[in-house]
């Protein structure tokens, strides 16, 4: 019997009556209300976090200070010391868990990203070799930890992010070098970890006994410490690698499905894969660098969308974005109250919010 | 038109894996590419979706070498179902939507969805459309994978073993509608398979690949016990039933 033979206009009509569209569109519909969800809990979280604090603030009280409409007292704690750290909260957040949402996929290993991949560590030992042999220690500027001295945070920063590129630089070169697999990469990342990490511990040893502690407490992670026109250059680079991200959504979709499925659908799979790794890179060591190692939101806030949202990066990439910024708005929350008016180490409290529901995750059986 | 035109390629600089080997997937043909693992099936669909680029000889997409085709103009005539793809937490719809990938400029458009929605529907994938991939059954996952091969509404499809892990009725109706949609598009298609009966029941062409040279090429009066023998080791009688030809291993 002679088919029938439709053109795609024939089709459209009896589609419509198939309903598979109208429950698609449904359900993309409920992809954007979680996403308007998650941004409503970011600025609920930000504006809670900017009243925490030795000066008790309501929301009200927040939002007035932060466009100067409140007493010259709160203006001046909003504008000039909250809201700089919330803002690097959010960018930090955004910026990492980018990052780890395309190492994830450009890597096909769930456990990639920056701290994994020897990129925290690099920039750990960079930053050790300017607080020691550079700056050799020096005047505090940060307000969490009083005391402990770094002379020189600009080059502590340059030389933070010049080791967190120099391990994406190594992990690249090789990976052309031997066309290495993915899962080569992120065990070349684990064997990078270890030589950043006792080339840092080296660094330490031979070091005095405050530059340890400078370096030490680089280490933790500190929101507080930077600078307006340092958060403006980490909102730039975050903002670009954003838009690159976002642009190759499609190839992170056809990527995770496999190589062979990618090269069939025209993707170029070296050169996103390349491009990707060095713009991942770029983000999370900026953030590394002025703020120190945070660990866990880059490698978290991907596998909890992950688990909300399914795995297409259209949606994925965004709200594991909002997902990283609310993680580490949280996490700077219980930093400041839990032991106040002590100001807790943020890498410590993003292990400690990170890691559980990392395991929750992986008991429920979300392994990609 | 796919054409492989006397392509060579090895992995070790002294062992060649492929020698002179031609094949031209032409329109409305279903070739099955035979052979024992490891003598260069799947190594000629990568040479034939330029994965890889043959070391002598050359494959050609429509008269130009497949090099100089641009990867994008490439995925519109070329669809290519690989062995090794993944179900992740994609839906089945955006997972088919994938295959109008070289066809997106940014975004797809309202055709790429209705395509999408009508190959769903055909392939009786409607009701699992909404449905992550990693929570189908490998016969559901495979058709999954078709659709989108489908979708991309190429000339030529390219199948590395589409039957692997599936239970016979899965195999058939895989092959099924692959051959369906030859019949309904007059696309060529060519795929590696380790199962001659399901070749010989859904397939008119078959390539006989032996130590990387191709041992015969013809419709299926070549699958003989004699064939087998050579390109198997194995001895195997071929007998009709019902008018098909089956092979029974002895």
């Amino acid at each position: 019997m002679q088919e029938e033979k439709l053109t795609d206009k024939d089709i459209a009509p009896r589609v419509a009556g198939s309903g598979i569209e109208g429950a698609y569109s449904g359900y993309i519909r409920h992809k954007r209300l979680v996403m308007a969800a998650l941004v409503a809990v970011v600025c609920g979280l930000a504006i809670w976090s900017m009243g925490i604090g030795s000066l008790e603030l309501s929301p009200a009280e927040v939002v007035a200070g932060m466009f100067g409409q409140s007493t010259s007292q709160v203006n001046t704690v909003v504008q000039n010391m909250r809201l700089p750290r919330v803002l690097t909260a959010v960018i930090a957040g955004i910026a990492l868990a980018l990052a780890g949402c395309a190492y994830q996929s450009t890597l096909r290993n769930p456990l990639a990203s920056a701290s994994t991949l020897g990129i925290a560590q690099g920039a750990a030992f960079g930053a050790s070799i300017a607080i020691i042999v550079i700056s050799g220690g020096g005047v505090e500027n940060s307000v969490a930890y009083e005391g402990v001295t770094n002379a020189d945070p600009i080059s502590t920063a340059i030389c933070a992010f010049v080791g967190a590129m120099l391990s994406t630089a190594i992990i690249l070169a090789l990976s052309r070098f031997r066309e290495m697999t993915p899962e080569s990469i992120v065990l070349l990342g684990v064997a990078l970890s270890a030589l950043f990490t006792a080339g840092t511990t080296m660094v330490q040893y031979f070091a005095e006994d405050s530059q340890v502690a400078a370096v030490v407490f680089w280490t933790f992670g500190d929101l507080s410490r930077v600078t307006k026109p340092q958060i403006a250059l980490m909102a730039a680079v975050t903002a670009l690698s954003a838009i690159f991200f976002f642009v190759n959504r499609w190839n992170y979709n056809a990527i995770e499905g496999g190589e062979g499925l990618a090269h069939g659908l025209g993707v170029p799979v070296s050169q996103v894969r390349l491009a990707s790794m060095v713009v991942a890179s770029a983000a999370a060591s900026t953030v590394i660098a002025f703020c120190g190692i945070i660990n866990f939101v880059g490698l978290v806030a991907p596998h909890i969308m992950r688990r909300l949202l399914g795995a297409d990066y259209r949606y994925l990439l965004p709200a594991s974005a909002l997902a990283g910024a609310g993680l580490l708005l949280a996490s700077d929350m219980l930093c400041h109250v839990i032991v106040a008016p002590l100001i807790l180490p943020i890498s410590a409290i993003t292990s400690f919010v990170g890691a559980p529901i990392f395991i929750y995750l992986l008991f429920k059986g979300v392994s990609r | 038109m796919l054409e492989a035109r006397n392509v060579a390629f090895s992995f070790k600089r002294d062992q060649p894996l492929l020698r002179d080997v031609s094949l031209a997937v032409e329109p409305g043909t279903f070739t099955a590419i035979l052979g024992q693992n490891g003598c260069g099936k799947s190594t000629l669909l990568s040479l034939m979706t330029a994965a890889r680029t043959p070391h002598a000889g050359e494959v050609l997409l429509d008269g130009m070498p497949i090099a100089k085709v641009d990867r994008r103009e490439r995925a519109r005539k070329i669809a290519f179902v690989s062995q090794h793809s993944h179900a992740n937490r994609l839906t089945v719809f955006d997972s088919v939507l994938l295959g109008r990938r070289p066809f997106m400029d940014s975004a797809p458009t309202a055709e790429d969805r209705a395509i999408v929605a009508r190959v769903l529907d055909e392939l009786g994938l409607a009701d699992y459309a909404l449905r992550y991939l990693d929570e189908l059954s490998g016969g559901e996952y495979q058709i999954v994978v078709l659709a989108r091969a489908f979708v991309q509404q190429t000339e030529t499809l390219l199948l590395d073993e589409p039957t692997n892990n599936l239970d016979p009725s899965n195999q058939q109706e895989v092959m099924r509608l692959v051959r369906s949609e030859i019949k309904r598009r007059g696309i060529g298609v060519a795929a590696v398979l380790h199962d001659m009966n399901l070749a010989l029941r859904h397939c008119d062409r078959f390539l006989f690949l032996k130590d990387g040279v191709v041992d015969a090429f013809g419709d299926e009066g070549i699958v003989t016990p004699a064939q087998i023998e050579r390109v198997y080791g194995m001895k195997a009688d071929v007998i009709e039933h019902a008018g098909c030809k089956l092979v029974a291993p002895l």
